[in-house]
């Protein structure tokens, strides 16, 4: 299976490492207030995610999965979505990852570039994906992600919902940005206003310049397929 | 008479008629006031709770049966299947919350006294202790993958205690017509998040306490 992870640094090493680490996000715990606070950072990242790598490690070890790329364990665990029971740690790591990476501080507006032009070929403009991409989090029933992905096969930009811990990797997508909705990313700074939570989000949190270079790697990566 | 017996009889669930006869509802009362359970649950976790999810549950749930009215009087079948989601989704959580409600009481009233009488020889009898049933309710609770509900049911064929579990507003009866709700537990995060320095496990120990 050939890795989707190309902007995650982690897996191109994890042949050699058997333990599953926990990776920091690209910035302190207080970047991204007053928007997402030091203190949901704090509890998400250092307390849930920490739990899937933790979690993870203790399922795997001693098993076949042990010394697998993370990405290779989550499409072995999912199983054709009859999952086997180390699956939501391990997709939660990842999703966790990628989320921290989609955002930055100063983040938020609008794309440009080939970003851009995609974009308002798929959606028709960006005004449409932002809300289509609002409601399909909003619209998430109970726990799960929201996505804009790149389908290889029809050379196409989607919006998609997954419940829980699934991702775009199980689904034959590249997966490009996510925010998460399950309640602990929002409930200390929003309580139950996932609407406004994701407002901001596209407002002042989206990094583009990470959507954008995850584009080229999935443009590049389905060239060569 | 029978609209006596609506008026009177003892349902946790608020409904009043509509104009064509449709059933409605709305947000029953708590037994109790917000702040009622602390230190158990906060006040803050209960107005929140109640006001806001539950409620919109509500809002949904009769916005999903007016949409499946007027889809069945139009003989409209695919939109009758597309509603069956959100009608599980907003109307579980309704049936899910008012029993949860309901099941709650302020130690001053009783709860978190262990179970008596037949409640409590059945659970001994079934699990060996109201202790072993905590823990399993406790690991099933953590164990859930999500959102969901952990519960102390009645199997009314098998006739005995089990314990269960359910994703996201599915109701009890999604695990089995003959199941009956005895204590359900909502592990969906808004329940415990905003007492971040309570640990869900302790949670799920005060939660399974206070409704006992």
């Amino acid at each position: 299976m050939t890795s989707r992870s190309g902007f995650s640094a982690r897996s191109s090493n994890e042949n050699v490492a058997a333990k599953i680490e926990l990776k920091a996000p690209p910035y302190p715990l207080d970047a991204l207030e007053p928007h997402m606070s030091r203190k949901t950072l704090e509890f998400h990242w250092g307390k849930h995610h920490r739990s899937y790598v933790d979690n993870l490690n203790k399922q795997i070890v001693g098993t076949e999965l042990h010394g697998k790329t993370l990405e290779a364990i989550i499409v072995n665990t999912y199983n054709k979505g009859d999952l086997h029971p180390s699956f939501n740690n391990a997709a939660q790591v990842w999703n966790h990852d990628f989320f921290w990476e989609s955002m930055k501080p100063g983040g938020g507006g609008v794309p440009n570039g080939e970003l851009l032009e995609l974009i308002k070929r798929d959606f028709g403009s960006f005004e449409e994906f932002e809300k289509e991409f609002k409601t399909a989090a909003a619209t998430q029933f109970g726990s799960g992600w929201a996505w804009l992905v790149y389908k290889a096969q029809d050379n196409k930009l989607l919006v998609i919902k997954t419940p829980n811990a699934v991702n775009p990797l199980v689904l034959d997508y590249y997966p490009l940005l996510t925010v998460d909705v399950w309640e602990h990313a929002y409930y200390l700074d929003f309580q139950n206003r996932r609407p406004d939570y994701l407002s901001v989000f596209m407002e002042n949190l989206v990094s583009w310049e990470a959507v954008s270079s995850r584009l080229q790697l999935a443009k590049a990566q389905a060239a060569q397929t | 008479m029978a609209l006596r017996t609506l008026i009177t009889r003892k349902s946790p669930i608020s409904t009043h008629l509509g104009f064509r006869g449709l059933q409605t509802f709305s947000l029953p009362d708590l037994p109790y006031d917000y702040g009622a359970l602390e230190p158990a649950i906060s006040g803050e976790i209960m107005q929140l709770h109640h006001q806001k999810h539950h409620q919109a549950y509500i809002t949904n749930y009769n916005k999903a049966l007016e949409q499946l009215d007027s889809a069945i009087s139009k003989g409209d079948a695919s939109t009758v299947v597309k509603l069956q989601s959100a009608i599980k989704f907003n109307g579980g959580g309704h049936v899910n919350h008012s029993i949860f409600w309901k099941n709650l009481a302020p130690v001053l009233e009783g709860g978190g006294e262990p179970p008596k009488a037949s409640l409590g020889s059945a659970i001994d009898n079934h699990f060996g202790s109201l202790e072993a049933l905590i823990q399993k309710m406790n690991a099933e609770g953590a164990a859930l993958q999500g959102s969901g509900w952990v519960w102390l049911a009645v199997d009314k064929e098998l006739k005995h205690l089990v314990v269960e579990t359910t994703a996201n507003q599915d109701p009890l009866v999604t695990k089995g017509p003959s199941l009956v709700p005895v204590i359900g537990i909502d592990v969906w995060e808004h329940a415990y998040y905003l007492q971040v320095f309570l640990s869900f496990s302790s949670y799920l120990n005060v939660s399974f306490l206070a409704q006992v």
